[in-house]
């Protein structure tokens, strides 16, 4: 698992985060995936900085993070799985490849290995419905799941 | 009207859904065949409320704009499909509108079935008071069963084993937070409409409510998910009354239960003078609710009036009359006969013995006009002379001296609401957010529609930088050089030729002007000389002269850090003549406006609390006006002024000066140079204190007299814009008499033929011998509520703006503003700057607010230092420090913040073991003796504990307050 930053650390790279998005037009969402980008996760100190500096209440940055699941509270696995729970998935069969996927990396959604090495999450569609069942893997996306796939991802994240 | 009123009953204001349209243009739409005429973008619910229909609600209020969420409000319109929202529909020429319909009844049906099956209410269980708005609109729609039960996810039920966390597979209970000591949040009734949320930013403008997460997992929060008391939360209380559920809802509410009577009254806090419904329950107020008709608040509160009237009921209210014959001896309880006897004996014997002019009287910026006009009448009357004197002295004095020597009037120029209309704000030495909070929400709303604001203020405050607030320009200067600043600030304005010459020509003594420019125009005003002095930047000045002079309507507020200096005076004069030169005045959204500190300030400087004026500041020399009252009272009145209240302890320490009556006023704590008020009280033989509470000043009294709270009189306060409010009874006076009582029965114990009963016949002496107040009466006040002086025959209702058609003296007088550099100037033994302010939950010398929930958020004076400063003196975070200057030394404990800047430190005064008084010096402004609180020259370093004032102050406090037969001291 990732060491976390001490949190003066965390303050001062992201008031540099800061100051590369401040002057785009509402540039809280950006920020917060560069501070995402930074850690790994959005820590809680990254948000008093950034209500401080765009001039917010640290309430109002907490909403919006909050809102959005991607940011994630604490410091995910080295790898993400974003295994999609929608409809279309459902129907051609994600329910079996999601159990399978679980059963494998020996965790639940929301849960992150203990080797650190994958954290597993649902999605609420992805956009591939046409190759369903899909998931995301780091931001790359995968479409047709089957069990040779669902191996394929395993031994990537396990590597 | 939009007021139920009955004397006896619950006060209900009509909540119309959705704010006024301001619009000219109307329209007529039909609600349930009523015919209504509205303004135009009015939304179809408010309508229908005019009309008399009230559509059920639960997302909407008229103190927010609508928010189309709760799906209960729908309605049909003829020829449209579907069922609109009615709160966020406006309404249309000829609109045929339904709002009950056998569709629309099964849909809000539906709506609050899904609604109670995730609600305690839903579990039959009375969570609440069962008085809520959700309950309102549950009976409203008859809802008569949940096919939905209550199993599955929920908010309601705690489940053991689970955490709560973020994600579909947990669960969603949240604890109640009970850490905010006047209201609870629980959020299993929450129904996540955001009224809180929209409450707390676009009324309060604070921003720290939030919903957090998304779909099921939605819930309100504070700031990150913590606890209230610890969150962003000012707990002004906007959110507990917007809230529709009891998910937020009064802590006294809860205990005690729904009020049953209430009585529409006015603030006894700071000079906004907000009106609320004082909600009662047999003989115990149990909730304050701002009142939407009141013209100062418009429905909002702070944390002081909304919640801390706690200290009306504390243990430590003295509702005896107390004698004693020395300071040292204990205290007698005693009947009121007997108090007053022996202090009008005591008044007569001093007088016979050392003369007439050995007593004086004090008046209270605390109590009604009414009280205050009372005791000038029994000083001047009774006791003969023109001792009195008013504690508006040590704060305001220099305003009405300033503003009535350039302007002509000792008042603010606007009322609040003209803050609506400013462009650009120049604040000055005011703190709004902490000092008159519900006017700074005023004016954040502004700032947050675009207005700017210029902040000259040694500190850092709230209204420099906070969330959706930044000042364009903060001009952190050195204290005490206000009157250079302000004339830098002129002379760009003057050489650059920035001001409004039409406007001067028209309305101000252009010779007088003339020379105002000559002087101005010198170049040791230049921007460079002055940023040498203020310890400012040149070029920041040059800026916010131009932004104040042609940025649009420029309005300047102002306070405490202006007047308290020893050029309080002039400062003032300074900011009419930047009024003056810019045409800002005589209209909406400019002006000069000072914010009274106190709820009466304005109003006991209007009675004629002072040595040399009558009320409605008429010199006492001038013969016609002495003649009205020498015909109205049957006796001969001094033409000579009388002396102030530091002349008063002057004169008692040199052996002239023998006695006083003080009411409601704590002169020992919050005047300056504490030891010299201390040995000048020491050295009278008999003082008479006034007051609610054994003060610091009792402790050198011989008689007490029990005051009554702003809850148990009749009577009227003045804010800061002229306004005269009622004060109304609403409970029975708990030490048997309201002060004005008390003070008419000590003038009939001197002998005066004194008959009032009941203040209007108080009111009513006052309009028929004031010019001002001419058409003031009761009745009017009952009437429109309210009303702003002048009130006479030319102004019927009352005078909102002032110098409309040209300037009340006649010409604007232009006055020099030469800079004359403080004596407290720091040196090598005493390096520092002190200056003093006020903080949000806290108020004054802190005798009520102490005796309140309020210390949770501050229990104690803290002595705010720059790092760098601390560094040097290596002082931490809250260790304790000592605090001298040449007048003596206190110790409080550090709290490290660039706040302020380096070289100046900052402190409160709310709390008597600080005794922060004990180092402000006895420098004042030179017209009117306002002390100098604002300057103090210091030195600080790290100790160990109180020094050996506060320790001796502390043994003397034990021994002064004994009563017989108590066993422990009052406080």
């Amino acid at each position: 698992m990732a060491v976390q930053p001490a949190s003066t650390e965390i303050a001062t790279r992201t008031a540099s985060i800061i100051q590369e998005f401040k002057a785009l037009e509402g540039p809280l969402l950006p920020i917060l995936h560069g501070v995402q980008g930074e850690f790994g996760y959005v820590p809680q100190e990254a948000l008093r900085v950034i209500a401080d500096e765009l001039n917010l209440s640290r309430a109002e940055v907490h909403g919006v993070a909050s809102f959005y699941h991607d940011y994630r509270k604490e410091p995910g696995g080295r790898h993400v799985l974003k295994v999609c729970q929608a409809e279309a998935c459902q129907s051609m069969g994600s329910d079996a490849t999601t159990a399978r996927i679980k059963q494998l990396l020996g965790i639940d959604f929301h849960e992150t290995a203990k080797d650190g090495s994958v954290t597993l999450e649902p999605v609420y569609c992805l956009g591939l419905c046409a190759c369903s069942p899909s998931a995301m893997l780091d931001g790359e996306v995968i479409g047709r799941l089957d069990n040779e796939k669902i191996d394929e991802i395993v031994e990537a994240v396990r590597s | 009207m939009n007021v139920k009123a009955d004397i006896s009953s619950l006060v209900t204001e009509i909540d119309y859904g959705t704010p006024e349209s301001k619009a000219e243009k109307t329209v007529t739409l039909t609600v349930d065949g009523r015919s209504i005429t509205v303004p135009e973008g009015t939304s179809i619910m408010r309508a229908s409320m005019e009309a008399g229909v009230e559509i059920p609600k639960l997302c909407a209020t008229d103190m927010l704009d609508s928010f189309g969420s709760c799906r209960v409000c729908l309605v049909e319109i003829e020829g449209r499909n579907g069922t609109p929202a009615s709160c966020t529909t406006p309404v249309g020429e000829g609109m045929v509108v339904h709002t009950t319909s056998d569709r629309l009844d099964a849909i809000r049906k539906g709506v609050m079935e899904l609604y109670v099956s995730d609600h305690p209410t839903g579990f039959g269980e009375k969570a609440g008071t069962g008085a809520s708005e959700f309950d309102h609109v549950a009976k409203m729609v008859g809802l008569s069963e949940n096919r939905y039960g209550v199993e599955g996810r929920n908010h309601v039920k705690p489940e053991d084993g689970v955490a709560p966390g973020h994600g579909s597979l947990t669960i969603d209970y949240m604890v109640r937070d009970d850490s905010n000591p006047y209201f609870s949040y629980d959020p299993a009734q929450c129904i996540v409409c955001s009224r809180c949320v929209r409450a707390c930013e676009d009324v309060q403008g604070t921003f720290a409510l939030t919903i957090e997460g998304r779909g099921f997992e939605s819930r309100m929060v504070a700031s990150m998910n913590e606890a209230f008391v610890e969150s962003e939360c000012v707990s002004c209380g906007a959110c507990v009354q917007a809230c529709p559920t009891d998910a937020l809802r009064e802590k006294a509410v809860l205990e005690k239960g729904m009020p049953e009577r209430s009585v529409v009254t006015t603030c006894a806090y700071c000079g906004v003078g907000c009106n609320f419904k004082a909600e009662v329950k047999g003989d115990e107020v149990v909730r304050m609710m701002p009142y939407k008709a009141g013209k100062a608040n418009h429905g909002h509160s702070c944390v002081k009036g909304r919640f801390a009237y706690g200290y009306a009921t504390h243990k430590d209210r003295i509702l005896s009359p107390m004698v004693r014959e020395k300071i040292t001896d204990p205290w007698r309880e005693v009947t009121w006969e007997e108090a007053l006897a022996h202090a009008a004996g005591e008044f007569r014997r001093i007088q016979y013995q050392y003369g007439r002019a050995s007593i004086g009287g004090i008046t209270s910026s605390r109590c009604t006009d009414e009280e205050t006009y009372l005791v000038q009448k029994l000083v001047r009357q009774g006791f003969g002379n023109n001792n009195v004197d008013t504690c508006a002295r040590v704060c305001h004095s220099p305003t009405g001296y300033g503003l009535n020597t350039t302007l002509g009037t000792s008042a603010g120029t606007q009322d609040f609401d003209s803050v609506e209309e400013a462009d650009v704000m120049l604040l000055i030495g005011a703190n709004p957010t902490d000092a008159h909070p519900v006017f700074a929400s005023r004016m954040k709303k502004r700032l947050r529609e675009g207005a700017k604001i210029i902040v000259i203020d040694p500190r850092r405050i709230d209204l420099v930088k906070s969330p959706h607030v930044k000042a364009v320009h903060h001009l952190p200067i050195k204290p005490g050089t206000n009157v250079a600043i302000l004339t830098g600030l002129a002379h760009v304005i003057v050489t650059e030729k920035l001001y409004n010459e039409t406007y001067i020509r028209e309305r101000c003594d252009w010779d007088a002007f003339e020379d105002w420019c000559e002087f101005v125009s010198d170049a040791r005003y230049n921007p460079e000389e002055t940023a040498r002095i203020c310890g400012v930047d040149a070029e920041t000045i040059r800026e916010a002269a131009r932004l104040y002079a042609t940025g649009g309507n420029g309005a300047i507020y102002y306070g405490l850090g202006v007047t308290e200096h020893s050029q309080g005076s002039t400062a003032v004069m300074g900011l009419a003549n930047l009024a003056m030169a810019t045409g800002n005045l005589g209209r909406n959204g400019v002006g000069v406006n000072p914010l009274r500190g106190q709820n009466n300030v304005q109003g006991s400087c209007d009675m004629g609390s002072f040595p040399h004026e009558f009320p409605g500041y008429r010199h006492i020399a001038i013969d016609s006006v002495r003649q009205i009252y020498e015909d109205l009272w049957g006796v001969t009145l001094d033409k000579e002024p009388g002396l102030r209240i530091n002349n008063m302890l002057d004169a008692a320490t040199d052996g002239s000066f023998k006695g006083i009556y003080i009411q409601g006023e704590d002169i020992l704590q919050s005047d300056p140079d504490s030891k010299h008020v201390a040995a000048g009280l020491a050295a009278m033989e008999c003082v008479v204190v006034h007051d609610l509470f054994l003060n610091e000043t009792a402790r050198y009294a011989h008689v007490f007299l029990p005051g009554s709270t702003f809850l148990e009189k009749d009577g009227t306060f003045i804010n800061a814009e002229r306004r005269i409010n009622l004060v109304r009874k609403v409970i029975e006076p708990k030490a048997r008499y309201a002060d004005w009582e008390a003070t008419q029965e000590l003038a009939r114990a001197l002998g005066l033929d004194w008959n009032y009963t009941h203040p209007s016949e108080i009111m009513d002496e006052i309009a028929a011998t004031t010019p001002t107040f001419a058409g003031v009466s009761f009745d009017l006040l009952e009437r429109e509520g309210s009303v702003q002086w002048p009130c006479n025959e030319k102004a019927p209702l009352g005078t909102p703006i002032m110098h409309i058609n040209g300037i009340v003296r006649g010409k604007g007088n232009f006055v020099r503003t030469e800079y004359v550099a403080t004596e407290e100037r720091s040196g090598p033994r005493f390096p520092l700057l002190l200056t003093t302010g006020r903080i949000l939950t806290q108020y004054n010398v802190g005798a009520q607010t102490r005796r309140t929930g309020n210390s949770v958020w501050h229990p104690e004076d803290r002595l705010e230092i720059h790092p760098h400063d601390a560094e040097d003196r290596g002082i931490h975070d809250g260790q304790w420090v000592r605090l001298a200057s040449r007048s003596g030394e206190t110790t409080l404990r550090a709290l490290i913040t660039d706040r302020v800047a380096v070289g100046v430190v900052y402190t409160t005064f709310h709390h008597p073991d600080t005794q922060a008084n004990v180092v402000t010096t006895e420098a004042t402004d030179w017209a009117t003796n306002c002390p100098e609180y604002k300057v103090t020259a210091v030195q600080v370093g790290p100790s160990n504990g109180p020094t050996e004032w506060q320790r001796d102050y502390e043994d003397l406090s034990k021994k002064t307050r004994r009563i017989k037969g108590h066993l422990e001291a009052a406080e």
